[in-house]
């Protein structure tokens, strides 16, 4: 009987220590590659400003400047396409050896998974926070006027971010798991992400849209986060948070299980 | 328990209905320094990717270390270490943080781990260089790395496929010189593919001839030499009489194949002459010992080539390189 535990607990120390090691090597790469963190800041800024500033010279939303209403969209969007984004990563592992020596590995491909997504979590946090911080600097600055970023709702936006991205990690590394060429994976995600972006009501309004489009974005689960987001920080909201939560928890559940089996199947 | 450090039976391995490897039967001896030479696509990697629970045979049983490879694969995964083919460090890491990043995923407690990764950084000459980014090592350095790094975990058994392939004459004589140290000084099982005859012929206690995914022969190359039994007689001539050398007794084997006629003699040097009569005028001759190519030819009918397939090993780093 001892033994038996003993020997369990020793496996559950390698499967942390493999998800440890697959996301310090994540995060070493994340820091070398400097490029890609600016591009990561830069891009939804500009998507702020420009979009945000040229738009919103002759329109506001029920009151709220509109570079205001859009900047959870534009938080969400960064997060969505970096996530998803992760998972090209894994098709260039492939490339190369490098997936092979992870997969020879004394541990299971459900850890190398969580590694994976942990890593990609990590990436995106930093991103939000940086954005977060602009965002701030942005409202003192009388260019977003009406944001509420207090230390509670800071924490409040990410956690929704976090969970928001650990569900397109997974979406980007299942792509990723299938997927022989970068060019392949470019094609599908960007076939996903326009789609699961402008539908989110990420640049305007839930409550005035036609029907069939209002049923579009209802299916498409990055809208709860968008809602949810602007709750916390807008104070703004259509469905509530509780609907919020249980959407986007319940879809993060669902893809973690699908991506669990994608790599458990998933061919060298 | 046999002392076989790994034992294959009918080991079957297909892609689709393409039999990469077929019905393999293999015994190694605890220690050894194992050979498999084959052509491209002999499936040299395949055996070597299913023995390390990479892939799943199709049919057919071995065991590594004494782990079943199918029942035991996290067992066999930690009884061993593997070099692979193409390039399998990350390169935007340092020497030093491709070797921590393996001691995590094999579990290792931190000052093992730093203990180890010092003695293996400086058993690969490497020490000097830990800090600086893969992408900045040569071919060579990089494949001396993945070396140290399939020996970090104390490994029974090390695989090493093509661990040469599309290096420069130095660097493979480098290499050379680090697997017979390694095989000297860490007690290790050491199974390596290859295509080129130079590096089996002086690295391995056995190998096996492998062609279209069976094992045709397996020996010591001393041995393998034996069996051609005798010197080979290569000679160019556009119209060599061979009939005539059929009824010499001497003549062992004939092997014609555009222009160049290989024969197989007891005694060459002295037989030599009486040959030359037979044949007629010939343009050249050209007499040595048996060497593996001469056995492969032996057994398959074919040359094996001794050229980097397409997009050998540094090729398809540089490829990686700069694609990212
Ligand atoms: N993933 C795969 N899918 C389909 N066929 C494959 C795959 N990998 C290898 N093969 C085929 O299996 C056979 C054996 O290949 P393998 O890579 O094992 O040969 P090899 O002896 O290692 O050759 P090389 O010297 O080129 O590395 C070849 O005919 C090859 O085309
Ligand atoms: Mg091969």
């Amino acid at each position: 009987m001892g033994t038996k535990s003993n020997e369990l607990q020793v496996k559950q120390m390698n499967e942390i220590n493999g998800i440890i090691a697959i996301w310090y090597r994540e995060f070493k790469v994340f820091q070398r590659e400097k490029s890609r963190i600016v591009a990561s800041v830069v891009n939804p800024i500009l998507w702020l400003l420009i979009f945000g500033g040229g738009l919103g010279a002759s329109i506001s939303i029920s009151g709220i400047n509109y570079q205001t209403f859009i900047f959870p969209g534009i938080l969400i969007q960064a997060v969505l396409f970096s996530s998803v984004f992760f998972g090209v990563y894994i098709v260039w592992d492939r490339k190369i050896d490098f997936l092979k020596e992870v997969l020879v590995a004394p541990i299971s491909r459900t850890s190398i998974f969580i590694g994976k997504i942990v890593g990609g979590a990590t990436d995106s946090i930093i991103q939000s926070i940086i954005l977060l911080i602009l965002g701030a600097i942005l409202e003192k600055a009388g260019l977003i006027p009406g944001l509420k970023l207090t230390f509670v709702s800071t924490v409040g936006a990410l956690i929704i971010l976090f969970i928001t991205t650990t569900s397109m990690v997974s979406i980007g590394l299942i792509i990723g798991s299938r997927m022989e060429s970068p060019e392949g994976f470019q094609l599908i995600t960007s076939f996903l992400l326009f789609p699961i972006f402008f539908l989110s009501g990420a640049l305007f309004p839930l409550n005035r849209l036609p029907a069939w489009l209002g049923t579009l974005t209802l299916i498409d689960p990055l809208t709860y986060s968008v809602d949810a987001l602007r709750h916390t920080i807008l104070g703004a909201s259509q469905y509530g948070l509780a609907l919020d939560f249980g959407v986007m928890i319940g879809f993060t559940v669902l893809v973690i299980a699908f991506g669990t089996y994608a790599f458990e199947k998933m061919k060298v | 328990m046999s002392n076989h450090i790994i034992e294959t039976e009918n080991l079957t391995k297909q892609y689709g209905n393409l039999v990469a490897v077929g019905n393999l039967n293999l015994k190694i001896e605890e220690g050894e320094l194992f050979g498999l030479l084959g052509p491209n696509g002999a499936g040299k990697s395949t055996t070597i990717l299913t023995l390390t629970t990479i892939l799943k045979p199709t049919s057919g049983h071995a065991t590594v270390g004494g782990f079943d490879i199918v029942k035991q694969p996290s067992q066999v995964r930690k009884s061993i270490g593997i070099v692979f083919q193409d390039p399998s460090s990350d390169d935007t890491l340092t020497g030093y943080e491709n070797l921590k990043l393996h001691g995590m995923l094999y579990g290792m407690p931190v000052s093992l781990r730093e203990e180890r990764i010092r003695e293996v950084l400086k058993l690969v000459d490497l020490t000097d260089r830990k800090g600086e980014l893969v992408k900045r090592y040569s071919g060579g350095m990089r494949r001396r790395l993945e070396i140290a790094r399939g020996l970090m975990h104390h490994p029974k058994v090390l695989f090493l496929d093509e661990p040469t392939l599309g290096l420069d004459p130095q660097s493979r004589e480098n290499i050379w010189a680090y697997i017979e140290n390694l095989s000297h000084e860490e007690h290790i099982s050491l199974i390596l593919t290859t295509h080129y005859m130079e590096e089996v012929d002086r690295l391995c206690d056995r190998l096996a001839i492998m062609d279209r995914g069976k094992i045709v022969a397996l020996g010591s190359p001393a041995e393998l030499k034996r069996i051609i039994g005798g010197e080979v007689v290569v000679m160019k001539s556009a119209s060599p009489d061979i009939g005539s050398l059929k009824s010499l007794a001497y003549v062992k084997h004939i092997e014609t194949k555009d222009g160049v006629v290989s024969l197989t003699v007891v005694n060459a040097n002295e037989h030599l002459p009486e040959i030359l009569q037979k044949t007629g005028m010939v343009d050249s001759v050209e007499i040595h010992s048996p060497t593996l190519n001469d056995v492969f030819l032996h057994y398959t009918g074919r040359e094996i080539r001794d050229e980097a397939p397409e997009g050998g090993w540094g090729q398809r780093a540089m490829n990686y390189r700069s694609n990212k």
